[in-house]
């Protein structure tokens, strides 16, 4: 994910002469922004096939009481049963069905990801555009904090928060991953809109009689679109893995399913020994593919902040 | 085209355009580490701009005249001294106070590749302004911007109005530019290094719109540049900076036939002799 | 003696999303040991992508997509890896217009000199500290900058030192062509008067074969013998330089012409170019300049002018330079000349 410092004049001779009918468009209305945005990244090889995985991944956490053949806790089954006809990945000691839980599992790997990945941008971006925008007090405050941030190591962290906080739910583990991983980003962010600001388009903004509010976000932050969106791929992926390990570690919710408490569970009852190897697999597979997609859609995204990319010709 | 011939001034509008006065402004950068951690960009500047008037400061880079565009423009605050337009005190306003002096001062900027926002289109650049100091509608805007667009030059506006940046010249860019500046009819223009950037052939035709704008809007012109022949052909009087000080200044054609200063003799020299002529009429 | 020889050259833009752009087409042309040539032309009229074909330094997703480009003798167009790597000593060389950006801000300019020597030389060389420091300091007296410069670090330096000291290090080379790719465009207007004498003086003392490619037709009518006009992809006018200020030329020259003058005159005519050049995705029919020519006749609207000899040089225009392989040509030229047909 490179850094988009500036949009470069058409260096291919006579590109800018002619005038091709143009899209009338201002800064465009959320749903063709959406729709513009999914386009440029099906655009790139790698981020179509994480988008692709990352689809079919909410496909089956949509739909997950539809295909899912069992209840995921009903303790009806057999236990320690290996994959078979009835149960397509096995049985837990408890005599769940595993199919059932790994799909029902995906909302909750899903739900985690993206929310504390989207929290943990918007927090960063927050930080960032102010201490970039604002030099001087504001801007040495805001870099302490966020140096502060990234210095404490952030699993540990979020193990000692996890195991300190009395309730156990699904949203103790969003803020958890949420407050240990936005530092990252408002550091990225807050150079690229230092930058930004003594661009001439701003100084011109601010002759055009914009407010702060205005020059903010409808100058600075639309040119770091590409910045943002990897920051929240990049955090998302982070929250995934995160999460896993909380829940792997008996942190997270036992009552809850999912992929890491599928881990969990294997991993007390001792799953290697009674050779159920899908209890582990499945889930190892399932977190890492969702991982590696949200990893692969970043690949598309340089793409969003340079309008020429956009464009079909 | 040809020069604004010397001496002539705008009819009817002039007289309400206030004249900006410069008196004895500095500007002193305080430098971390190097040397004795100050630098001088501008050393006690003073001039006037009479209503209506275009006025050069001409120097190379270093020589402090964008740093004093900035001031002027309020961009900036100087050190010492003070900038005043008409009774307002430039160098004193804060917030508010500088974005209704914006409307009524308005600047021009030397990169038409970066004076641009690449993600928003022409009809919304030019709209902005119409829409921040003069609080007009939608429909009296696009009215608006069309006729701006015009005056700079972009027929047919209705195409034009839906561009992106990466789509124009670097010519078109800068008419855009001009477009926005002139939004809210300000009553002084600042344009700092305007065509440097431009191929030569597009040049001439900027520098007609500037002068065609001053002559018929009446207002005040500070053109900033190290290009004397730009000078040359728009303004009435020059400023020639060197190292922040002003170390010549007069009406242009004199200058510039007549130079005194060395840094003045330099800058001459630097403009390429295979077009000097023997002082009547031009080469070709 | 003939040192580059350049036939057919044509350099394509392939980007992988978006149209080609064919920006350098069907250019011959021929200098000899020692000449200082200027090329000269606006933006994407194809003068730096002609620079860089003939010095192979073409990059993705620019391509040379055919020509012969003879140097000393070599079809340089056809060689490839440690054999074009092998030509670059003795033999052809460029200096970038951002070439003072090029330095490596970590090093002094000594182990800049060191580098190079070291890259290109030849088995059984050796180039101790003491033989590069005089090396060093040999060159930089070249480009008119003390010895002690070899200590600094380019930061230390201003932009117009940093040009000349990226120009001592192409000098290590002994090449026997340089080509100046808008080496003063980015520094200071005074600064490039006086980096431009220097590189005039080089050239004059060390004779290589030079080009200098500029979009300042003033820069290279002042320092250059001889110059070339490109439009479009297209060498449209080659003239020894002293010739280029009065007489008839190819209209875009004499257009380009009429956008300088002397800012001292007593009355200054300036002119602009209306239009702009044409799209070079598409072909261009006929001569690419027939929108915006003033004496625009219907043959220029079909057929590609050849260059063909006007005064001591060529220029490619039915009107002015009407060839003998174009059928026709000569009446049209001759009728516009004695004022029959009306200039459109």
């Amino acid at each position: 994910m490179s850094i988009v410092t500036s949009v470069p004049p058409p260096t291919v001779p006579g590109a800018a002469v002619q005038i091709p009918p143009g899209r009338a468009s201002s800064v465009p209305g959320p749903f063709r922004f959406i729709g513009r945005s999914l386009r440029t990244l099906w655009a790139n090889g790698k981020a179509r096939i994480g988008l692709v995985i990352l689809g079919l991944d909410i496909l089956v956490a949509l739909l997950a009481p539809l295909i899912a053949p069992h209840s995921p806790t009903a303790t009806t089954f057999p236990p320690y049963l290996g994959p078979n006809a009835t149960n397509w990945f096995g049985t837990t000691g408890n005599g769940q069905d595993v199919f059932s839980q790994m799909i029902y599992g995906a909302r909750i790997s899903l739900l985690v990801g993206i929310i504390a990945g989207a929290v943990a941008t918007f927090v960063a971006v927050t930080i960032g555009l102010i201490a970039g925008y604002r030099p001087g007090v504001v801007d040495e405050v805001l870099s302490f904090v966020t140096n502060l941030a990234l210095v404490i190591p952030g699993l540990p962290l979020m193990f000692i928060l996890a195991a300190y906080l009395k309730s156990r739910s699904v949203w103790t583990i969003v803020l958890v991953v949420a407050f240990t991983s936005w530092a990252t980003g408002a550091r990225v962010i807050r150079s690229q809109a230092s930058t930004l600001r003594t661009r001439e388009f701003v100084t011109s903004a601010q002759f055009s009689g914009e407010r702060l509010f205005r020059v903010v976000f409808r100058e600075i932050l639309p040119n770091m679109t590409s910045l943002v969106a990897g920051s929240f791929f990049a955090a998302a992926t982070a929250a995934v893995m995160a999460e896993a390990s909380l829940e792997f570690l008996g942190l997270g919710d036992p009552n809850t399913v999912s992929w890491g408490t599928i881990l969990y569970y294997a991993q007390q009852q001792n799953a290697l020994l009674t050779g159920q190897w899908v209890m582990i697999f499945a889930p190892g597979l399932a977190i890492a593919l969702l991982a590696l997609s949200f990893t692969l859609v970043n690949f598309g995204v340089d793409a969003l902040s340079n309008p020429r990319l956009r464009e079909k010709s | 085209m040809r020069q604004v011939p010397d001496g002539q001034r705008a009819s009817g509008k002039a007289s309400s355009v206030p004249p900006v006065v410069v008196d004895g402004v500095s500007k002193i950068y305080r430098v971390r580490g190097r040397g004795s951690g100050r630098f001088t960009a501008v050393d006690n500047v003073s001039f006037t701009i009479p209503p209506g008037s275009a006025i050069g400061l001409v120097g190379a880079s270093g020589s402090g005249k964008s740093t004093l565009a900035k001031m002027i423009t309020g961009s900036e605050r100087p050190t010492s001294g003070s900038i005043r337009f008409g009774e307002l005190a430039v160098e004193s306003l804060h917030a508010n106070g500088l974005r209704k002096y914006h409307s009524r001062a308005q600047m021009i900027f030397q990169d038409p590749y970066a004076a641009l926002n690449p993600l928003h289109t022409v009809a919304y650049t030019v709209t902005r302004p119409l829409q921040n100091f003069l609080n007009m509608s939608a429909a009296r805007a696009r009215d608006r911007v069309h006729e701006l667009l015009e005056t700079v030059g972009l027929t047919p506006p209705g195409q034009y109005a839906a561009k992106l940046p990466h789509q124009l010249s670097g010519g078109q860019r800068q008419r855009v530019v001009v477009a926005r500046a002139l939004a809210c009819d300000p009553e002084l223009l600042v344009a700092d290094e305007p065509v440097s950037m431009l191929d030569v052939s597009l040049r001439a035709g900027v520098l007609r719109l500037l002068a065609d704008l001053r002559a018929n809007r009446g207002l005040s012109l500070l053109y900033i540049t190290h290009d004397l022949l730009g000078a040359r052909v728009i303004t009435d009087e020059i400023l020639v900076l060197h190292k922040g000080k002003v170390v010549e200044q007069g009406p242009t054609k004199y200058v510039l036939q007549n130079p005194k200063h060395e840094y003045t003799i330099q800058l001459l020299d630097a403009v390429a002799t295979p077009f000097a002529t023997d002082g009547n009429g031009s080469t070709r | 003696m003939t040192l580059l020889d350049v036939h057919g050259v044509n350099v394509v833009y392939e980007p992988s999303r978006g149209t080609r752009i064919w920006s350098v087409r069907e250019v011959d042309l021929a200098l000899e040991e020692g000449e200082f040539v200027g090329l000269v032309g606006e933006s994407g009229c194809g003068k730096s992508t002609l620079g860089f074909a003939l010095t192979r330094m073409l990059r993705a997703p620019a391509r040379l997509e055919n020509g012969v480009i003879q140097f000393d003798g070599v079809d340089v167009a056809s060689l490839s890896g440690e054999v074009l790597r092998r030509q670059r000593r003795n033999g052809f060389a460029i200096v970038l217009q951002s070439g003072m950006n090029a330095l490596n801000p970590v090093r002094n300019v000594e182990d800049h000199f060191a580098d190079i020597l070291k890259a290109h030389a030849r088995s059984g060389e050796h180039h101790p500290r003491a033989a590069v420091r005089r090396r060093g300091a040999e060159l930089l007296g070249k480009v008119r900058l003390d010895p002690a410069v070899l200590a600094k670090f380019p930061f230390e330096l201003s932009g117009g030192m940093r040009q000349r000291v990226s120009i001592a290090l192409v000098l290590a080379l002994e090449p026997r062509m340089i080509v100046f790719d808008e080496p003063t465009t980015a520094l200071d207007v005074i600064v490039q008067k006086a980096v431009m004498k220097t590189i005039q003086e080089l050239q004059q003392e060390s004779g290589f074969t030079a080009i200098l490619i500029s979009h300042d037709l003033g820069v290279v009518l002042e320092s250059t013998n001889r110059v070339m006009v490109m439009y479009a992809g297209r060498i449209v006018e080659d003239q020894p330089s002293k010739d280029l200020v009065r007489g008839l030329h190819h209209p875009y020259t004499e257009a380009l012409l009429r956008c300088y003058a002397d800012p001292r005159a007593e009355e200054i005519h300036l002119a602009g170019i209306p239009g702009s050049p044409p799209d070079l995705s598409l072909p261009v029919s006929g001569c690419a300049f027939a929108p915006r020519c003033p004496l625009v006749q219907d043959i220029c609207w079909k057929v590609v002018p050849p260059l063909a000899p006007l005064g001591r040089g060529l220029a490619a225009c039915h009107v002015r330079a009407p060839s003998d392989k174009v059928p026709g040509a000569k009446a049209v030229a001759a009728k516009v000349a004695s004022g029959r047909v009306g200039q459109t």
